[in-house]
């Protein structure tokens, strides 16, 4: 076979299609299937042999299977490139359809959803209907599947032709594997379609999956378990027994059903109110969680990543193990931070001695990465456990003894983090810290001991000679260090008047007169204005009570959390970010059927990179960023900004706020709060008046005036949101009144409090031409860049046309920003949570409320339970995972009163002005 | 679940062979690939299984010998699923074609297509059975006389097993293997200490026969109220089973009951914790002479019943990187210096339960000290013994069921190895007490 098929990739020579061509068109057999491995040979290889693609499919009708299997591969491979070709290869096709052997019969449904083609699509009906009856089941299991494939390619045509329908009845199929598949198909449908009810599991087709689990291969399984934790059941019993049926699996040598089994069991302990069986639950999940770190080093890491979930949910499930989390000397290194961090959630009073003596031997190892994870993971261990920092305290001190040089610097990073939280308690320590002074060459550790030395300035003797120290090198030190300088020689002034007089005017001379870093000079400047105007406000201004610190082991908000409890071992949970963030846009079937100038097969849409950037790795950190900033590409003209210059506002101006962010290390740090931008002169929405208009499936505020021509030379801009098919849309009209045609839009989003960003580029004809008006719709998403704003749905945006820039802000309402899945199922639990904001408002003057569930539910806004005619109990949910629930008290008169909560208090003003508006839409 | 297209990469990024399942991602995509991994390695991190791009692409790999096996896709798919599925190409491949490296993707590209259309559809693995695979895709399919069909085994509820088997011998080989995982730090205290045991199995067996498989498993004997009467039963932290194994009647009374696939399988894995005496101990003494040399003894003890030995011992004992001449002296096999392992390993081909043994090494270092932290990698140790498990498993029965009748011959091994089994080093002395060579 080798020296066989060596030769296949052996040629080069020019004109090596044309000789393939004629060997294609051979007369004899052989030769001809030596052709279509050399083409293939070529494809694997990267050579474009699209030109063939007659030729080749000339070969399709044989009776030789595995030169109908090259052919096949080939079609996969080039239908997209020659559309208008691919009907010649449709006849083979449903030839091949009919052909007595079911592996031909399968091979042939299989290729053809494939294909991709949307010509082809009707053909393909017939025989598809067919093998989804076919008396094979080989050949239903693939059909089922197609199904999916044709969904994909075009919903309405899959819906329309009953094909749905008929694997919704292939759940009752008598084999196994045919369930299997049928039911990754119609999760598959469901997920894409917007309503959802493709695939609802109900009593009878749980039956029909708990039989089958026992009795598929175990990807099947894998599928129909997935199902199951999406099912809500009816009550605790049935709870129960679905949960009894479903722990087997947990002994499956299978890593990934194991996975999937306590995914199902996570989701249903909410489910089984019991303590007996949470208990016995809970017992049981333990030893195969434990055996998973005996797997592969690739799923050992998903399982860990899942693993840190599970343990923010329910702490008490391997709280006996925390000896298996101990990184072996081999384990890979992203399995070694991993077990670290798990290490930490289960580090407790009872055993953080045997937590210390392992970080202190990882402290000597070689990565140098995982040294400073670890001596970073004592000083957490002592911010979480108060009864354990002195003992943290000491295992830094050795660490510092050893002098190598970055676990010295670490160690001096997190005792600051430790200093924070137990204010007074150690300053002892202080002499030992400052030994090492000249050592230090990070700015984050320089950063760290200069901060200290300002806060205990009134305990160290030589306070002042120590910073003196760094002043030398004020000028080339890194900002941190220069921000730090300031306030620490300000504290020290305030507490020892005396003797820092001469430092503190020094350091402020230098940031103020010699610094060209806005941050720094601005803070010197409000500093210097304090001390000289008034002293008594400066010490309560610098020397203020900090803020505690919390221990960083919760790494994801609570409704996240149960959002990735019900996917565990997807993508989702090892990200650590919201499912909604990994693409996979819903399809509206209903809003789709009978449209059909939907191009769904045209090209990979064309989005813009940047803007639908889903920064799925990168924590959003912040860092200074404005509209002046903006990268068109293109050079960016001069034009000032009408609306004054908010963006330049500096977004962190305490450096409080920056220690604090300082302690979460790599770990996801909260997003920073920038100071209030003035808002008053921004042309933003007045959402009291003017609420007639917005009929249509989701309810808009009328559009109104975002650019005048008077601002934008020429250019005038009329804009509003809406939501459509559960997606945010940004509505906007775009007025040439100047007398030259304009060209080149393009629109820019500043960082915001929901991340909103544009999900595509933006459209716009061009040019456009004088007196010449266009509505464009844009989509939206939110993986922009995040940062609180004043107020919180305000958006910043510059639109940019061939003449200039131009910046304005808009307020965006909330239920634009819904998503359709409210969480109803969450309802009970968010209701009841009382950490929640609740607040109580009335709307009056509505004049009864027609279709109210359905104004709300178009508007996403869902009605969770309605337990009297009058009373909704209804949740919404924005698509970064944001939830606000309510209760709608219709009262006897016009009004309705409404009690609204939400995690985040801010949301409610916003919902009530969504609301309000909806209401009287 | 879903992957949109399946790759094999060679190291330097270049696509030796590819599938596109889904199509809803362009192929060119995988370009992206290399550079996340080379960024990452830039920034000195190791990068993680699972990378992304900017724009939403997700890519999931795994590494086997010089090749990238990866997985890419925009959706929220099934992690775990991917990288399972990416492992068992591998293994799929290495039953196919004995070794999976670039040369043998070359050579037999047409099969490796034919194996990606089969094992998944539309990013959903589906068989992925290499025996049952080998029924109808084949090498030498060129040769058959019939078209092959899809095997029943394919969509049956036993998708591990052909119909129609036969042997003129009915025999079932069992070999229990126990790894010992251990973790002792440097002041000889036992941190971790665990036994991962496997049941292997080769069945020679004719027709759909019905197995059943006795151990001596605590539970079980509570259950059943029986109390053991020779030895002792063993407790099983965890147990894992192959697909074969009914998990439903296991979950009710304890019984192993299966269908086993033909020929080679890993019946089941367990896992215990309990903590045992580590099998062989080692006490190491360094003592360095003022930087100018360096002396290593190291004590080993057979820590188990004198009638079981040890065989093919070795103990790997790291030594500083820039050690040299080496000098040695042991009391049983031999040491020699691994220069390319920066480690002493010392041999003992028989290692008798209750026997201590000592070895001293003695190195010289060079006068320029070598300015990076030291390096202090564990001693570990390899080890096989024979007709012994830690555990105290035991195979009670072996019973084979089939229509025929047939009498079957069960054939049971036991051997304990070494796992991941690591004893951190102390640092070293500096006095002199040890004495020369």
């Amino acid at each position: 076979m080798a020296a066989r098929a060596q030769k296949f990739f052996s040629t080069t020579k020019k004109g090596e299609n044309f000789e393939l061509k004629a060997e294609l068109n051979s007369e004899y057999k052989e030769k001809r299937k030596e052709a279509v491995k050399k083409v293939i040979a070529n494809m694997t290889i990267g050579k474009d042999v699209s030109s063939l693609f007659a030729d080749v499919v000339k070969n399709m009708q044989t009776e030789d299977l595995e030169l109908k299997k090259l052919v096949y591969l080939y079609l996969i491979n080039y239908a997209r490139t020659q559309p208008e070709l691919v009907i010649l290869a449709v006849n083979t096709f449903v030839k091949d359809t009919d052909d007595v052997n079911p592996l031909i019969r399968a091979l042939a449904i299989r290729t053809m959803g494939l294909l991709r083609v949307e010509r082809i699509v009707d053909y393909l009906l017939e025989p598809l209907k067919k093998g989804l009856r076919d008396e094979d089941p080989y050949v239903r299991k693939t059909a089922a599947l197609c199904v999916a494939k044709l969904f994909d390619l075009s919903p309405a045509i899959a819906m329309d032709n009953g094909l749905v329908a008929i694997v919704q009845e292939m759940l009752s199929d008598r084999n196994p594997m045919v369930i299997a598949n049928a039911v990754a198909a119609l999760a598959e449908i469901s997920g894409a379609s917007v309503k959802k009810d493709v695939f609802v599991v109900n009593n009878t087709i749980l039956t029909k999956l708990l039989a089958a689990i026992n009795e598929c291969t175990e990807w099947g399984q894998i599928c129909i378990l997935n199902s199951l934790a999406t099912y809500r059941p009816n009550d605790a019993r049935e709870a129960r027994e679905i949960v009894e049926r479903v722990m087997p699996r947990l002994q499956h040598a299978n890593a990934s059903v194991v996975m999937n089994a306590v995914k199902v069991l996570m989701v249903y302990l909410n489910y089984v109110n019991d303590e007996d069986t949470t208990k016995q639950i809970i017992r049981k999940l333990a030893p195969p969680l434990v055996t998973l770190l005996s797997s592969e080093p690739e799923l050992q890491y998903v399982a860990l990543r899942n693993i840190n979930l599970i343990l923010q949910k329910r702490p008490d499930v391997l709280n006996q193990e925390m000896r298996v989390f101990f990184t072996k000397y081999n384990d890979p290194p992203y399995v070694k931070y991993e077990k670290l961090e798990v290490i930490i959630k289960l580090a407790s009073d009872k055993n953080v001695d045997q937590v210390l003596s392992e970080l202190k031997e990882y402290a000597n190892e070689v990565d140098v990465d995982f040294v400073r994870k670890s001596v970073r993971a004592i000083g957490r261990c002592a911010v979480k456990i108060d009864s354990a920092a002195e003992k943290c305290i000491n295992v830094l001190l050795d660490l510092i003894k050893t002098k190598v040089n970055y676990v010295v610097q670490e160690a001096i990073i997190v005792i600051k983090d430790i200093f924070r939280k137990y204010p007074q308690r150690y300053e002892g320590i202080i002499p030992a810290l400052c030994e090492n002074l000249d050592t230090l060459d990070e700015p984050e550790a320089k950063a760290s001991l200069i901060w200290i030395i300002g806060e205990y300035a009134d305990r160290i003797e030589n306070a002042d000679e120590l910073l003196e120290h760094f002043l030398e090198g004020f000028k080339d030190e890194n900002a941190l260090v220069q921000l730090q300088l300031v306030s620490a020689a300000v504290k020290l002034f305030l507490k020892k008047p005396g003797s820092a007089q001469e430092i503190v005017q020094r350091v402020l001379n230098m940031a103020t007169q010699q610094n060209d870093n806005p941050d720094i000079r601005d803070r010197a400047y409000i500093y210097w204005r304090l001390l000289s105007s008034n002293p008594q406000a400066a010490k309560a201004v610098v020397l203020a009570e900090k803020p505690p610190i919390e221990a960083d082991t919760a790494t994801v908000s609570e409704s996240l959390l149960d959002e990735l409890i019900q996917n565990i071992a997807t993508l989702a949970s090892v990200y650590h970010k919201s499912p909604s963030l990994l693409g996979g846009t819903a399809v509206d079937v209903s809003a789709v059927r009978g449209e059909t100038t939907l191009e769904m097969d045209a090209e990979e849409p064309e989005v813009d990179a940047r803007s639908v950037a889903q920064q799925v790795n990168a924590a959003v950190g912040g860092g200074i960023e404005n509209l002046l900033d903006l990268d068109f590409g293109g050079p960016i003209t001069t034009a000032t900004p009408t609306s004054g210059g908010a963006g330049l506002t500096p977004q962190k101006s305490n450096i409080d706020d920056l220690l604090g962010l300082m302690d979460s290390g790599p770990g996801p740090s909260t997003p920073p709060y920038g100071t209030p931008t003035a808002s008053g002169g921004f042309g933003g929405f007045n959402f009291g008046s003017s609420l007639g208009g917005g009929s249509g499936p989701s309810f808009s505020f009328p559009k109104t005036s975002l650019l005048t021509s008077a601002d934008a030379q020429g250019l005038e801009l009329q804009g509003t949101f809406s939501r459509k098919n559960g997606q945010p849309y940004l509505e906007l009209t775009f007025g040439n009144r100047s007398g030259a045609p304009m060209s080149d839009f393009a629109i820019q989003f500043n960082v915001n409090s929901f991340g909103v960003a544009p999900a595509a580029a933006l459209q716009v004809p061009s040019p456009l031409g004088p007196g010449a008006t266009v509505d464009v719709s844009l989509p939206l998403n939110t993986s922009g860049g995040v940062q609180r704003m004043e107020p919180v749905n305000l958006l910043q945006i510059a639109v940019k046309n061939n003449v200039g820039v131009y910046y304005f802000s808009i307020s965006i309402p909330i239920h634009v920003l819904f998503g359709n899945d409210g969480g109803a199922g969450a309802f009970g639990s968010r209701w009841g949570d009382f950490a929640l904001s609740s607040q109580q408002f009335t709307i009056q003057g509505l004049g009864g409320v027609q279709d109210l569930a359905g104004k709300l539910r178009r508007n996403g806004v869902v009605v969770a339970q309605q337990p009297n005619p009058t009373t909704f109990q209804v949740t919404a949910q924005t698509i970064n995972g944001e939830f606000v629930v309510a209760e709608l008290n219709i009262s006897s008169g016009s009004g309705v009163a409404v009690t609204a909560k939400a995690k985040n208090a801010d949301l409610i003003p916003l919902f009530q002005q969504s609301l309000e508006g909806i209401l009287r839409s | 679940m879903v992957a949109s297209a399946v790759f094999i990469l060679d190291l330097k990024g270049k696509v030796l062979i590819s599938r596109n399942y889904r199509g809803d991602i362009p192929m060119t995509a995988v370009e992206k690939f290399m550079p996340l991994v080379l960024q990452a390695e830039e920034e000195e991190q190791t990068p993680t299984p699972i990378v992304s791009t900017e724009d939403g692409i997700n890519f999931l790999y795994i590494r086997h010998s010089n090749l990238y096996l990866l997985a890419m896709t925009k959706k929220n798919s099934d992690a775990a699923t991917i990288l399972l599925f990416l492992h068992k190409l591998v293994e799929v491949f290495i039953e196919y074609f004995k070794e999976l490296e670039e040369e043998s993707i070359r050579d037999n590209f047409v099969i490796i297509y034919e194996l990606l259309d089969e094992m998944m559809d539309f990013g959903y693995p589906q068989t992925t059975e290499s025996k049952i695979l080998q029924e109808y895709i084949t090498q030498e399919s060129y040769k058959l006389e019939t078209q092959a069909r899809p095997p029943m085994a394919v969509t049956n509820a036993v998708s591990w097993r052909s119909e129609g088997i036969k042997y003129r011998k009915n025999e079932v080989f069992l070999d229990v293997v126990e790894s010992v995982n251990l973790l002792v730090n440097a002041n000889g205290n036992v941190l971790r200490s665990e036994i991962l045991g496997a049941v292997k199995m080769k069945c020679y067996l004719s027709g759909m026969p019905d197995v059943r498989l006795g151990l001596n498993d605590k539970v079980l004997f509570e259950s059943t109220g029986r109390t053991a009467s020779k030895g002792k039963a063993i407790e099983m932290e965890d147990v894992k089973f192959h697909q074969c194994v009914r998990l439903s009647r296991f979950e009710s009374d304890r019984t192993i009951s299966f269908i086993p696939p033909d020929g080679e399988f890993e019946l089941m894995s367990y896992r215990l914790n309990t903590q045992v005496k580590p099998l062989i101990w080692c006490e190491a003494v360094i003592e360095s002479h003022s930087g100018s040399r360096i002396e290593y003894m190291i004590k080993a003890k057979a820590q188990f019943k004198k009638r079981s030995t040890a065989n093919n011992v070795e103990i790997i004992v790291p030594v500083p990187e820039d050690a040299d001449t080496p000098k040695f002296k042991a009391s049983i096999g031999y040491a020699q210096y691994a220069p390319e392992k920066n480690a002493i390993v010392w041999k003992i081909k028989q290692f008798p339960g209750g026997k201590e043994f000592t070895m001293r090494a003695h190195f010289g270092l060079p006068s320029v000290k070598n300015e990076d932290p030291d390096k202090r990698p564990p001693i570990s140790v390899k080890f096989e013994i024979p007709y012994f498990t830690t555990s105290g498993i035991q195979v009670r029965y072996l019973k084979v069921v089939d229509k025929s009748g047939y009498q079957a011959f069960p054939w049971v091994r036991y051997i304990t190895q070494n796992g991941d089994y690591f004893l951190r080093l102390p640092e070293a002395v500096k006095s002199s007490k040890l004495g020369g060579l």
